[in-house]
């Protein structure tokens, strides 16, 4: 390893497969083999579909896959849905209780899988809470703190969508409801108004922070098949330049 | 109001709460992790021991923020005495002995009020587990640390697990300038002094009232 510059040292903190900062001190993160790969975006850009058939190509290649998404926690998922029913959530809370979900799944099921030598493809990562913190006035430097302890993705693929494509295909699909309408925000009364008010701010937080996190940003308004063979080979690109072999390519030798 | 499981400050508490109450101050009560909002996956969590020390403390935040936003911000507004069995420095001592990161807690908690007194009834190890278990207290798994996998036994786990919570505290005391009674004394000379380091603070308050308006 040549190292001629003067450059101090980087830190393994905050590098890909690494904690963002000061991590969970009793789980220390030692080059583990498994990469993590996040797919975010607001609702309607097709995270789900994209995910299934990155996981197919991906096995078929005979990397094991896990996936991961988001509010999936055993230990949480039935308060959060309780709390979001309740409407006593507070900014706070409400931050919070998406903290503590993402802490269990991050020890019980991404850390494990990353030291087994899982590709974990995660449906929406820290940046979600991130973005809904930012909307809701939540302290920025306070909200990273809090996921300090989160592990840094090698890649983070942000689909994004315009604000009108993003309102017609929620409508579409499952329609507004309370908090993805941002209706706790008070922004007012009509709740198509507080919907498109809300959704607005939320890629723009989204955009905020694509530098911040070094997003690779996908237009997710063209068809399934196009946005996958960018995935795939962006993807393909990365696993051939770091230590991960395909079972596939193994086997063709 | 803080210490270890064992301390007596639930006692300490209660009785001062009976002589702020019989003075006419409005006093209002909150009690660690006592929120509904969390309630569930805490029960959960605790019957299936699947907490880990972060969502142990996650847990323990949430339930915190709730009750900051219903129990302790609206009585202080309301100009009520807000007794707090426990406050954030449990979670400082208690996160830190199950090995979560000093500096990620501290920052965590930092949109908590900042009490106008902390009190820290420290008791010797041997003191806390002779009073428990006198009580016939049957020690829960996670106060005593069970968790951490450190001892089988419940009574050495204790001992152990509230050892290095013991050794958080006393950093606190210096960092946070905590007021220490000691707890190994008699209940009522350990509420002569907590009372006398309560009526300071009422005096000084009441002077301020009173050069506002002068």
């Amino acid at each position: 390893m040549s190292n001629s510059t003067n450059l101090p040292e980087p830190t393994e903190t905050g590098r890909a497969g690494h904690y963002y900062s000061y991590g969970i001190p009793y789980l220390p993160i030692d080059n583990y083999p498994g990469k993590l790969i996040a797919i975010e975006g607001t609702d309607g850009v097709g995270r789900s579909t994209q995910i299934r058939l990155l996981r197919e190509w991906l096995e078929v290649q005979g990397y094991g896959v896990i996936e991961t998404g988001w509010t999936r926690s055993e230990l949480m998922q039935p308060t959060i849905e309780v709390a979001k029913g309740s409407n006593t959530l507070n900014k706070l809370t409400f931050v919070l209780l998406y903290a503590t979900d993402f802490a269990d799944r991050l020890e019980k099921e991404i850390i494990p899988a990353l030291k087994a030598g899982f590709i974990v493809l995660s449906d929406r990562y820290i940046f979600t809470a991130l973005a809904r913190a930012g909307v809701r006035g939540v302290d920025r430097a306070w909200v990273r703190n809090l996921y300090g302890f989160g592990i840094s993705p090698h890649l983070v693929f942000y689909l994004r969508i315009d604000e009108k494509t993003l309102i017609r295909r929620v409508l579409q699909s499952r329609g507004m409801d309370y908090w993805e309408s941002g209706m706790d925000l008070k922004l007012g009364d009509d709740i198509y108004e507080s919907f498109r008010a809300y959704q607005r701010a939320l890629l723009k937080e989204y955009t905020s922070m694509s530098e911040e996190f070094g997003f690779r940003v996908l237009d997710a308004r063209r068809k399934v098949e196009v946005i996958q063979d960018e995935l795939r080979r962006q993807i393909a690109a990365f696993l051939a330049e770091s230590d991960v072999p395909a079972a596939a390519a193994v086997r063709a030798e | 109001m803080e210490g270890i499981d064992g301390s007596g400050k639930t006692t300490q508490l209660g009785l001062l709460a009976k002589w702020l109450s019989a003075a006419g101050h409005p006093v209002f009560m909150t009690e660690w992790n006592s929120s509904a909002l969390v309630k569930a996956a805490t029960k959960t969590g605790k019957k299936k021991n699947a907490l880990t020390p972060m969502t142990f403390s996650l847990l323990h935040a949430t339930d915190f923020a709730d009750r900051l936003l219903y129990n302790i911000v609206p009585p202080l507004k309301a100009g009520m005495i807000v007794l707090a069995d426990r406050y954030s420095y449990t979670a400082f001592a208690r996160d830190a002995a199950r090995g979560v990161d000093r500096r990620w807690v501290r920052e965590l908690y930092s949109f908590a009020t900042k009490p106008d007194l902390a009190v820290y009834f420290r008791v010797p190890i041997d003191v806390s587990v002779d009073r428990l278990l006198a009580r016939r207290v049957k020690l829960k798994f996670y106060e005593a640390g069970l968790d951490m996998g450190w001892s089988t036994n419940a009574v050495e786990s204790f001992r152990m697990f509230q050892g290095k919570v013991l050794d958080e505290y006393d950093r606190l005391v210096e960092e946070y300038g905590l007021s220490v009674v000691n707890a190994s004394g008699s209940i009522t000379e350990q509420q002569r002094l907590l009372r006398k380091l309560v009526s300071q603070h009422l005096e000084i308050e009441n002077h301020e009232q009173l050069d506002e308006s002068a």
